[in-house]
């Protein structure tokens, strides 16, 4: 499995394996929704992070993408936009060594015990 | 002379950005946008090499056959030269 | 009640709730956010400083940005021509910090009528005009608009006549768009800063005209 290219083989539908759930050009669907929100300071943090982390070599918006499909169709439909996004960009983080799963697993349980409420949990003590 | 193209069938499994809905598909080069390196390797954090990149013009009689919603109505799609070959007049 | 200053049915300035964030349970990938953020920081990678900043950059990317080029290639024939040829530099050359977007410029016409998408993520040409509404990543908007555009269109209100030839943009590689609306009827005497007004953020999708005067 050095070959990251060996693990993408298994990502794909296998009754169509040729289509990637992505690539949704074409297909039939409904109406365009209208909902709109304005984004949350998180949100907006992931879209930075997405910035920074490319900017310092970490990936690229290709790479971005890449674990992004890899997700799948599920995480598309259960996962709002920017939970996909900080998802990707962690797994590209991690892939590009800038900290290792031990670490995030450690941060991400220091974090969690700072309170119940983004608000808390953001603001360390 | 206008240079007709035919997006290559291909059908890898990786990272690509060409779109399915367009491959096999015969368009008219509208621009050529100059060089810029493989998303498909750039995706997998490898040395990308820089290919020529050019804005395909397809009308949707082409991309839908009899179901185009309005046949001379027309799509552009940036498609990357490894997936070009050039072909007749549709 | 420590939360009632956070008030769920509260809009924003732009008339948009708020998504929920400090005032509702951490979540699971706000968690990993704030973890991500934090390790970055601590791995001298970035600094709170260079986050917030990126924010105030993003913050100040709109489609307010977009409208006045468009205001100034409507009354500016030297700019119209430069951005035409290359949107990306004349935008820069206005003063925009678009960083190295490749931007490309697509000019509506009584004849042609132009609609830019993007099939397979959500590529929009968001260092110009901010980041793209929901319905621009939408599934229904990425899987129709390349099929049936005029029926995508219906739903925005633009109803073109058959005379009319639609191009449908769809942004697979490393350029980006901008649709240069047709300048409405009646505005021949008016300022670019009032021009600009007219220029909606769907205007210069595609999905949406100049409002009139």
């Amino acid at each position: 499995m050095d070959d990251p290219r060996a693990y993408h083989l298994s990502m794909f539908d296998p009754d169509n394996p040729t289509r990637r759930w992505h690539d949704m050009g074409g297909d039939a669907a409904g109406p365009v929704p209208t909902d709109q929100h304005d984004f949350s300071m998180w949100e907006k943090r992931v879209d930075a992070l997405m910035i920074i982390g490319a900017a310092n070599g970490y990936f690229t918006v290709d790479g971005l993408r890449r674990v992004l499909e890899d997700m799948g169709e599920d995480a598309f439909e259960k996962m709002t936009y920017y939970e996909r996004w900080i998802a990707s960009v962690n797994r590209n983080l991690i892939e590009g060594g800038a900290y290792t799963t031990a670490q995030l697993a450690a941060k991400m349980a220091e974090v969690s015990a700072r309170g119940d409420t983004y608000g808390d949990a953001a603001a360390p003590k | 002379m206008t240079q007709y193209v035919r997006v290559k069938p291909m059908m890898p499994p990786g990272h690509v950005r060409t779109p399915m809905y367009l491959r096999g598909k015969i368009g008219v080069i509208e621009r050529s946008l100059g060089a810029f390196p493989n998303p498909e390797d750039l995706a997998y954090g490898n040395t990308a090499q820089a290919l020529p990149l050019h804005r395909v013009r397809f009308t949707m009689a082409q991309v839908w056959g009899a179901d185009a919603e309005a046949p001379n109505d027309t799509l552009d799609a940036e498609i990357y030269e490894h997936w070009l070959e050039p072909a007749d007049a549709p | 009640m420590p939360h009632d200053h956070h008030d769920h049915d509260h809009l924003s300035p732009s008339g948009h709730p708020y998504r929920a964030d400090d005032d509702t349970s951490l979540s699971y990938w706000q968690t990993m956010e704030i973890a991500v953020r934090e390790l970055l920081v601590e791995k001298g990678v970035t600094t709170a400083a260079e986050i917030a900043a990126q924010i105030e950059t993003m913050d100040a990317r709109a489609p307010s940005n977009g409208a006045k080029v468009v205001a100034r290639a409507w009354t500016d024939p030297v700019f119209h021509a430069a951005l035409m040829e290359n949107a990306g530099d004349a935008t820069r050359n206005m003063g925009f910090d678009i960083g190295p977007l490749h931007l490309i410029a697509v000019e509506n016409t009584d004849d042609v009528h132009n609609m830019i998408v993007c099939t397979l993520c959500s590529c929009y040409p968001r260092n110009l005009l901010g980041l793209p509404p929901d319905w621009y990543k939408s599934r229904a908007y990425r899987s129709r608009t390349v099929r049936e555009p005029r029926s995508v269109l219906a739903e925005f209100g633009v109803t073109l006549p058959d005379t009319t030839k639609v191009r449908v943009h769809d942004s697979t590689a490393d350029m980006r768009y901008i649709v240069i609306p047709a300048r409405p009827q009646g505005t021949e005497n008016m300022s670019q800063t009032e021009l600009a007004d007219l220029v909606t953020r769907d205007s210069m999708i595609g999905t949406g005209v100049a409002k009139t005067p």
